[in-house]
């Protein structure tokens, strides 16, 4: 790990301003991704600001019936929030599926949509990776596929993304509430993350220096009736195969509306817009969810290392729309 | 780049002069001497060095000393019942909760935050509704100690501690 200086942000326009005018310089969260990866020599800041302390660090109502989640909240806290344990419920068990308790103690909600990819080789510096390394080539296309991409993958990067936060606010509408410089300004999450293309070194539409202080999830009556499924390799503390966060909304035996995103499978968090489209006025039936998950992953490209998912991923939306058309109404 | 840091430690103010780069982990046991807190993997992988940082359990292999400058700490050793082992100590002594005892304090210090965290009535990803009060059997044990990997495996007899002090 190279030296660094340590700077305890004092507010939010400050920490933006020490970030964004030194390009060598990072936000520090609970440090739970980024000193992981200054260990393993896959970051090298010169500066980081401390911004797990700043005062956004609560759950709040928005006007108009939304909710805002600070920056800093952390993981295990947001997680047992009684609004989005009854409001938002798959926004709560996506958290309680990731990491460890002791882990989740420490991250913040910022620090989470910003990990990065567990692709093993983008973690070794010692092999090749356009993210890691610009130019330097993708040694997953041809390696080790298990937990890479079936869908939006490119030629240059085929690693998913970790986050099972990120799939549940994706599905839910949240909007991720960034300061810069210029100001503020709020970007849905859904054009938060980008797909790999010629240039999977960035994961996401934000510009150096950009802090999230928050993200903001819609009124969404129907998300009382949602959940989070997370397929894994062991039963706990495992990064996802496939997950799926899905909200119902189900009137005389038919869905009315339906929220859907897929975990595991994208470089991004995966919002399920075909599906969805096939769920809406459909009767409720296997058939129907059947439908939907094929429609949703007729375009799937899977690699040598991971055809498995294909299926995982459909059987696993079935099982979860199931699972919340019998759910009790709230 | 030298900060001077303070940590309040099972009990004890300790003062100490860190690199930023130092963890909070190698903090104590190489600067400090506190050895009850230990080094599995170093990535967050295995809970070995779980602590109660400022009253909850944490990882200290990823965790910046410099970030907890003030913090209190209570390792393992730390947890005493008047001189005697803390009751989730004994209850691991009683059930033989481990074999080379390597990840022991780890799950220790896991317990004692993972007990607190149910009386604070947090669910787990096996709580079936999220919006009721938990009930701790073996299955919610077993998810909320996830965290914690015991290479000797001794899981069975570990869960089997946890409960009788539940109870
Ligand atoms: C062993 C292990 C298992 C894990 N398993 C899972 C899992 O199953 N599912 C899952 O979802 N996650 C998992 N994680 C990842 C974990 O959720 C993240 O490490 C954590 O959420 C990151 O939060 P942090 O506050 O520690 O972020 P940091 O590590 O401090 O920061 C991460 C990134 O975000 C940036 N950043 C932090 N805060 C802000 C902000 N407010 N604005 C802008 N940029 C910011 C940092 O510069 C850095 O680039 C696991 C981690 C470990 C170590
Ligand atoms: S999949 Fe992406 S992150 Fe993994 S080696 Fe290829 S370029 Fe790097
Ligand atoms: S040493 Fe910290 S989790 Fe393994
Ligand atoms: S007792 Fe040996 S690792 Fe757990």
């Amino acid at each position: 790990m190279i030296p660094f200086e340590y700077l305890r942000a004092e507010d939010a326009a400050s920490a933006v301003a020490a970030v964004a005018s030194r390009p060598t310089a990072a936000f520090l969260g609970a440090g739970t991704n980024l000193v992981d990866h200054m260990k393993l020599g896959v970051a090298s800041p010169e500066l980081l600001v401390d911004v797990s302390r700043l005062p956004f660090d609560e759950v709040e109502p928005l006007p108009g019936g939304g909710v805002r989640i600070g920056a800093a909240v952390r993981n295990s806290d947001l997680a047992a929030d009684p609004i989005l344990r009854s409001r938002y419920p798959a926004v709560s068990r996506a958290l309680l599926a990731g990491a460890s308790a002791q882990l989740r103690n420490l991250a913040t909600t910022g620090g989470n949509l910003l990990q990065r990819t567990r692709c093993v080789y983008f973690q070794d510096v010692t092999t090749p990776c356009n993210k890691r390394e610009p130019g330097s080539g993708c040694s997953a296309i041809d390696g080790y596929t298990r937990y890479h991409a079936i869908l939006g993958a490119s030629s240059a990067c085929v690693a998913t993304h970790p986050s099972d936060l990120a799939v549940a606010l994706t599905a839910l509408d949240a909007t991720v509430v960034v300061l810069g410089v210029h100001g503020e300004r709020q970007i849905p999450l859904a054009d938060f993350y980008r797909l790999p293309g010629d240039d999977p070194h960035r994961d996401t539409v934000l510009e150096h220096g950009e802090l999230i202080i928050a993200v903001d999830l819609p009124d969404l009556p129907f998300a009382a009736r949602s959940t989070y499924r997370k397929v894994r390799d062991r039963a706990s503390y495992a990064f996802a195969l496939v997950s799926v966060a899905a909200a119902l909304d189900v009137a005389d035996g038919s869905v009315r509306d339906a929220r859907v995103a897929f975990g595991g499978v994208a470089h991004k968090p995966w919002r399920a817009t075909r599906a969805e489209e096939v769920l809406r006025g459909a009767p409720i039936s296997d058939e129907s969810f059947l439908q939907a998950a094929e429609a949703e992953l007729a375009g799937a490209r899977p690699l040598a290392g991971n055809e498995f998912k294909v299926p995982m991923a459909r059987n696993t939306l079935v099982a979860v729309l199931r699972e919340l058309a019998q759910e009790e109404a709230r | 780049m030298d900060v001077r840091i303070q940590l309040h430690v099972d009990g004890e103010w300790r003062a100490l002069t860190v690199d930023t780069r130092t963890t909070l982990l190698d903090a104590l046991r190489d600067r400090l001497g506190v050895m009850s807190a230990k080094k599995g993997c170093d990535h967050g992988q295995c809970g070995a060095c779980t602590v109660l940082l400022d009253g909850r359990r944490a990882t200290t292999c990823l965790a910046l000393a410099v970030a907890y400058d003030g913090a209190e700490i209570t390792t393992a050793q730390g947890l005493t019942n008047g001189g005697m082992p803390h009751p989730v100590s004994q209850a691991f002594l009683d059930h033989d909760g481990f074999q080379c005892g390597y990840c022991t304090p780890g799950q220790v210090c896991s317990a004692v935050g993972m007990l607190d965290e149910v009386k604070a009535g947090q669910p787990s990803y096996v709580t079936r509704d999220l919006a009721r009060s938990v009930e701790l059997n073996d299955e919610e044990i077993r998810e909320r100690m996830s965290g914690n990997l015991c290479r000797c495996g001794a899981y069975v007899n570990i869960v089997a501690a946890i409960r009788e002090v539940a109870r």
